[in-house]
C-alpha cells in the first residue's frame, strides 16, 4: 500500500511571533521556519507503517513556496521514499488557503492513488483544521480525523482501517474502508530524530516539482485578511482575601458566574 | 533546569560568510558539504542537542558515577542517550566513509560538536574519545588492526579510552612507567597503573578499547621510549566478538569538582599475569602519534570553552530577562527585569561579543584544518598548516580561559541564585574548570606558543599572521563606517608587533623572564585574534546589509558587538603586552624564598 503524507512549512513553534507594524500579517522576515508539528506526527506514522510492512512506499507532498523543499528533505531524512513539491510561488507569494491546498492535494491523490493519505489535523500558523476534511470531500474518500491510533488490519482487498479519534467526550473508534484520509492528533506518536546517514541520503532521493497550473488549480484567494493583532498582553492578577470575595468578584467583575 | 537552543543563526552566518564553507565545498574532497545539506545537519543536530542531551545534563551532575566492586555505574540517563546518539550516526560525522563515517570536513563537525558540548559536556566526552582514538588508529595502526577495530569505534558500538597519565607522569609523559613485554603469541603483556582515565570503565557498550602509552623492555629513557598499545576490555574470540575478560580493572574513580557524569578511573593493568594488547605503529614512536593528534585534541578542548560559555550565556540572559529587581537608574521605574541595569547588560553584551569572537576564530581555524588537508595548492595547504600549528595553543589556552570567565560571569548575573546549585549555572562553572587543565594546562599551551611556535622559528609564522591581520585592518578601514574597528585592531596589532620584536631581540639569559610572560603573551594573541575575527565579522555584516541580504537586525548587532569588543576588551591587549615585557622581568628576579 502506498501512503501519501502531506506536510506544511510553518513558523517554528519556538519562535516568538511578531506581527507586522501595518497589521497585515505575521512577520516572517528572517524567521526560523520548520515542519508543522502535527505534520511531523503524520510523517512519523507513515514511516512506522512502512517499517511495520503495511506501507510499501511513503510519498511526502507539500504545497508551498520553494523554501518548503527544506521540509520535504526533512521528511525524506525521516524515511519518506520520495517527495512532491507543489510550488505555489509561481502563482502567489501569499499563503495558500485551505481549499486551494485541498484541491491541489486532491490532484496529487488522483495521480498517486495512495491507499492512505495522512495529514496533520491543523497547522500551527493559521490553525484552520480544514485541509484533511476538504480533501476527503473532494476525493470522495472516508476520513478519520484527530487520530490517536491508526490500525490497518485485514488482508488484501478487505483491508480496513481502524482510527481512534480524540473527541470531546473521550475516544471514538471508527472503521473505514481504504483508500482513506487520516489526520493526526498530538498523541498519535512521538516523532523520531533524523539520523545523520539518512540526512545525507535524503539529498539523493527524488523530489518532483509541480505547479498549480500543471495541476489545473488556481490558488487565487477567496478570502480577504482584514487585520492581524497579537493576543492581548496578560494582565496581572489580584489576591483575594476570602472565598466570599472571590465569588463576589467572579460574579460582578468577571461576570463568570 | 537550563534549556539549550543551538545558536544556529550565528553558526550559519560564520560558516557561510567568514569560515569559508562555500569555498571549501567547492574543493573535490569536500563537495558533500553543500550549504543546504550543512543547514539540514545543523538543524537536526540542534534538535537532538535540545531534546536528548540537554535534558540529561543536570541529572548526570546530581547523580554522578559510582564504583560497585569493579563495576562503574554511570548516570541513569546515559544509556538511552548514548544508544540514541550512536544509532543516529552522529559519531562518524567527520570520520572516513571507508569505516562507516560520513567523511564531512572539520568545518561542519565543529559546530555540531559545539552543540554536544553545550548540551551535555560530561556525556559528550564519551563519544569524543571514540573520535580521538579513531584518528590515532588512522595514523598509526596496521591495515589489519584498522579492519578489526575501526568500524566498531566509528559506529560507537564499542567505546574507546586514552591512557596516558600515571601518578608520577602527568604533564610530563617522559616519566611513564607502564611496561609492555612481548609474549609468545606475538602480542604484548602490559603491567602498571593509569590514572585519570575518562570513561575507563562502564557498561554502556559491550567492549571498551584502551589505547595505552607504555614502555617496551628495550625502550630508551624519556619520551623517545614510549609505544602505543591497544588493549581491549574483553579480548576478541575467534569470531571477533568480545570474549574472555582481559587483565584490566578499574580500582577507583575520582570525586571531582565537575563533569560528574563522566567517570574518571584508575585502571590497573596486569595484576593477574598481564593485560594482553597489540602494538600500534612502530616501537618507541607512540608519542609521535600523540603529537600528530595534538592539534586536533587541543582544538576540541577550545571548542568546549566556547560551548560552555554559550550555555552559560543563554542561562544568564534568560535569567536577566525574568528576574525582577531594583529601580531603573534613568526612569526610577520599579518592577523591571534586571537586564535594564547597565552593568548586567554590560556583562551580557560582553559575553555575547566574546562568544562571537571565539566562535568565528574557532570555525575559521576549523576551515584551516580542512584547507591544510584538502587544498590542491601545496603552498596554500602549507600556510594553513602553519597557522594551525601556531594558533592551536591559543585556540586551546585562550578559549578555555575565556570560557571559564563566561561561566563565572553568568553566576554573577544570577547573583545569589547562581551560587546555589539549584539554578544549574553553578554546574557549568564547575564543569568548565577542567578545560584549562586537561590536554595541556594554560601554562603549557603558553610555553608551547612561546618556545616551539615563536622563538624556535624566529617568529616567522607569527609575522606572516601579523601581516594578514594588518591587511584585514586596512581593508576594514576603507569603509568609513567601520573606521573605529580598524583603529582598534591596529592599536592591538601595534602592541603585538612591539611585543614580538622585543621577544625576538632577547638573549638566552632572558629565558626565565620570557617564560614568566608566556601566559600574558597567550592572552595577548588570543585577544588580538578575537578582535581580528570580529572586524572580519563586522565587515561581512556591513557588506550583507549594503546588499540588502540577511537579517538586518542581526547584522547590525554583529557590528555593534565588534564595536563593544574594540571599546572594552581590546584595550586589554596593551595591558597583556606590558605584562609580557615587564611582568616577566620582575618575576625572574623575585626570590622563591620571598613566597
Amino acid at each position: 500500500m502506498k501512503v501519501l503524507v502531506a506536510l506544511k512549512r510553518v513558523i517554528d513553534y519556538n519562535v516568538k511571533i511578531r506581527v507586522k507594524p501595518d497589521h497585515s500579517d505575521v512577520d516572517l522576515t528572517n524567521v526560523k521556519m520548520a515542519m508543522n508539528p502535527f505534520c511531523e506526527i503524520a510523517v512519523e506514522e507513515a514511516v512506522r507503517l512502512k517499517e511495520a510492512g503495511v506501507a510499501t512506499e511513503v510519498v511526502a507532498v507539500t504545497v508551498g513556496p520553494k523554501a518548503a523543499q527544506e521540509q520535504l528533505r526533512t521528511a525524506l531524512a525521516l524515511g519518506a521514499d520520495r517527495a512532491i513539491h507543489v510550488d505555489t510561488s509561481v502563482q502567489t507569494d501569499a499563503p495558500v488557503e485551505s481549499l486551494a491546498a485541498a484541491k491541489l492535494l486532491a490532484k496529487v491523490v488522483d495521480a498517486e492513488q495512495p491507499g492512505l493519505t495522512i495529514l496533520g489535523k491543523q497547522a500551527i500558523d493559521s490553525d484552520n483544521n480544514q485541509v484533511g476534511q476538504m480533501l476527503a470531500a473532494l476525493t470522495g474518500r472516508p476520513q478519520g480525523t484527530f487520530a490517536s491510533e491508526v490500525v490497518v488490519d485485514g488482508g488484501t482487498g478487505e483491508e480496513r482501517l481502524k482510527v481512534t479519534r480524540e473527541i470531546d467526550g473521550g475516544l471514538q473508534t471508527v472503521a473505514l474502508p481504504l483508500p482513506a484520509i487520516v489526520t493526526t492528533d498530538l498523541r498519535l506518536n512521538e516523532p523520531r530524530y533524523a539520523k545523520l546517514p539518512d540526512i545525507m541520503k535524503a539529498k539523493k532521493k527524488p523530489l518532483d516539482t509541480q505547479t498549480p497550473d500543471e495541476l489545473g488549480v488556481s490558488v487565487s484567494s477567496g478570502l480577504k485578511r482584514i487585520r492581524v493583532e497579537p493576543p492581548a498582553e496578560r494582565q496581572g492578577g489580584v489576591k483575594v482575601g476570602s472565598v466570599d470575595e472571590l465569588v463576589d468578584k467572579l460574579k460582578n467583575e468577571a461576570q463568570a458566574l | 533546569m537550563i534549556d539549550y537552543h543551538a545558536p544556529l543563526r550565528d553558526m550559519q552566518f560564520i560558516l557561510d560568510e567568514l569560515a569559508g564553507l562555500p569555498d571549501l565545498a567547492a574543493l573535490p574532497a569536500c563537495e558533500e558539504a553543500s550549504p543546504d545539506l550543512v543547514a539540514a545537519i545543523l538543524e537536526e543536530a540542534g534538535k537532538f542537542a535540545t531534546g536528548v542531551l540537554a535534558p540529561t545534563n543536570r541529572q548526570g551532575d546530581l547523580e554522578g558515577c559510582r564504583l560497585e566492586g569493579e563495576r562503574v555505574i554511570v548516570p541513569k540517563g546515559w544509556q538511552a542517550a548514548y544508544d540514541q546518539f550512536r544509532e543516529s550516526g552522529w559519531l562518524g560525522l567527520s570520520l572516513p566513509e571507508q569505516y562507516g563515517g560520513q567523511g564531512l570536513p572539520k568545518l561542519v563537525s565543529t559546530p555540531v560538536w559545539e552543540m554536544w558540548f553545550s548540551s551535555n559536556m560530561a556525556f559528550t566526552m564519551l563519544p569524543q574519545l571514540n573520535v580521538g582514538q579513531a584518528e590515532a588508529l588512522l595514523i598509526a595502526a596496521s591495515e589489519q588492526q584498522k579492519a578489526t577495530w575501526l568500524e566498531k569505534i566509528v559506529s560507537g558500538e564499542w567505546a574507546a579510552t586514552m591512557n596516558l597519565t600515571e601518578p608520577q607522569a602527568g604533564s610530563d609523559l617522559a616519566a611513564t612507567r607502564m611496561r609492555a613485554e612481548p609474549d609468545a603469541d606475538g602480542d604484548y603483556r602490559l603491567f602498571g597503573q593509569k590514572i585519570y582515565i575518562s570513561y575507563g570503565e562502564h557498561e554502556l557498550t559491550p567492549n571498551i578499547l584502551h589505547l595505552v602509552l607504555a614502555r617496551l623492555p628495550d625502550a630508551p629513557e624519556g619520551v623517545k621510549g614510549l609505544s602505543l598499545f591497544l588493549v581491549p576490555k574483553y579480548r576478541l574470540d575467534a569470531d571477533g566478538n568480545p570474549g574472555e575478560q582481559n587483565d584490566v580493572r578499574c580500582i577507583s574513580i575520582e570525586h571531582k569538582m565537575g563533569i560528574h557524569g563522566s567517570p574518571t578511573c584508575t585502571l590497573s593493568f596486569g595484576d593477574q599475569g598481564g593485560a594482553v594488547g597489540q602494538l600500534v605503529g612502530e616501537p618507541h614512536q607512540g608519542l609521535k602519534t600523540m603529537f600528530v593528534m595534538m592539534n586536533e585534541a587541543r582544538f576540541g578542548v577550545g571548542v568546549q570553552g566556547l560551548a560552555l560559555g554559550e550555555r552559560a550565556y543563554q542561562a544568564a540572559l534568560e535569567h536577566a530577562r525574568e528576574r525582577v529587581q531594583g529601580r531603573n537608574v534613568v526612569s526610577g521605574e520599579m518592577g523591571l527585569p534586571i537586564l535594564h541595569h547597565p552593568d548586567v547588560k554590560r556583562m551580557l553584551v560582553g559575553m555575547r561579543a566574546r562568544l562571537l569572537a571565539m566562535r568565528t576564530f574557532l570555525y575559521t581555524a576549523a576551515g584551516w584544518f580542512d584547507l591544510a588537508r584538502h587544498h590542491p595548492d601545496a603552498e596554500v595547504a602549507d600556510r594553513h598548516r602553519r597557522y594551525v600549528d601556531l594558533l592551536m595553543p591559543v585556540a586551546k589556552g585562550w578559549c578555555t580561559e575565556v570560557g571559564n570567565d563566561l561561566c563565572d560571569e553568568a553566576i554573577q548575573v544570577f547573583g545569589g541564585m547562581g551560587f546555589v546549585e539549584e539554578t544549574g549555572v553553578a554546574q557549568l562553572f564547575r564543569d568548565a574548570r577542567i578545560i584549562t587543565i586537561y590536554e595541556g594546562t594554560t601554562g603549557i599551551q603558553a610555553n608551547d606558543l612561546l618556545g616551539r611556535k615563536i622563538l624556535r622559528e624566529n617568529g616567522e609564522t607569527l609575522c606572516e599572521l601579523l601581516d594578514d591581520i594588518r591587511a584585514c585592518a586596512s581593508s576594514v578601514g576603507e569603509d568609513e563606517r567601520l573606521a573605529e574597528l580598524a583603529e582598534g585592531l591596529d592599536e592591538m596589532l601595534d602592541a603585538l608587533a612591539a611585543t614580538t620584536d622585543w621577544l625576538l631581540a632577547q638573549g638566552k639569559d632572558q629565558t626565565a623572564a620570557l617564560y614568566g610572560g608566556a601566559v600574558p603573551l597567550l592572552h595577548l594573541l588570543g585577544t588580538v585574534c578575537g578582535g581580528w575575527q570580529l572586524a572580519r565579522a563586522a565587515q561581512a555584516a556591513q557588506r550583507q546589509r549594503d546588499a540588502g541580504e540577511g537579517d538586518a537586525d542581526h547584522l547590525a548587532d554583529v557590528i555593534e558587538l565588534a564595536r563593544f569588543y574594540m571599546a572594552s576588551i581590546a584595550p586589554e591587549a596593551a595591558a597583556h603586552a606590558r605584562a609580557v615585557r615587564d611582568g616577566g622581568r620582575v618575576l625572574a628576579r623575585f626570590p622563591e624564598g620571598g613566597l
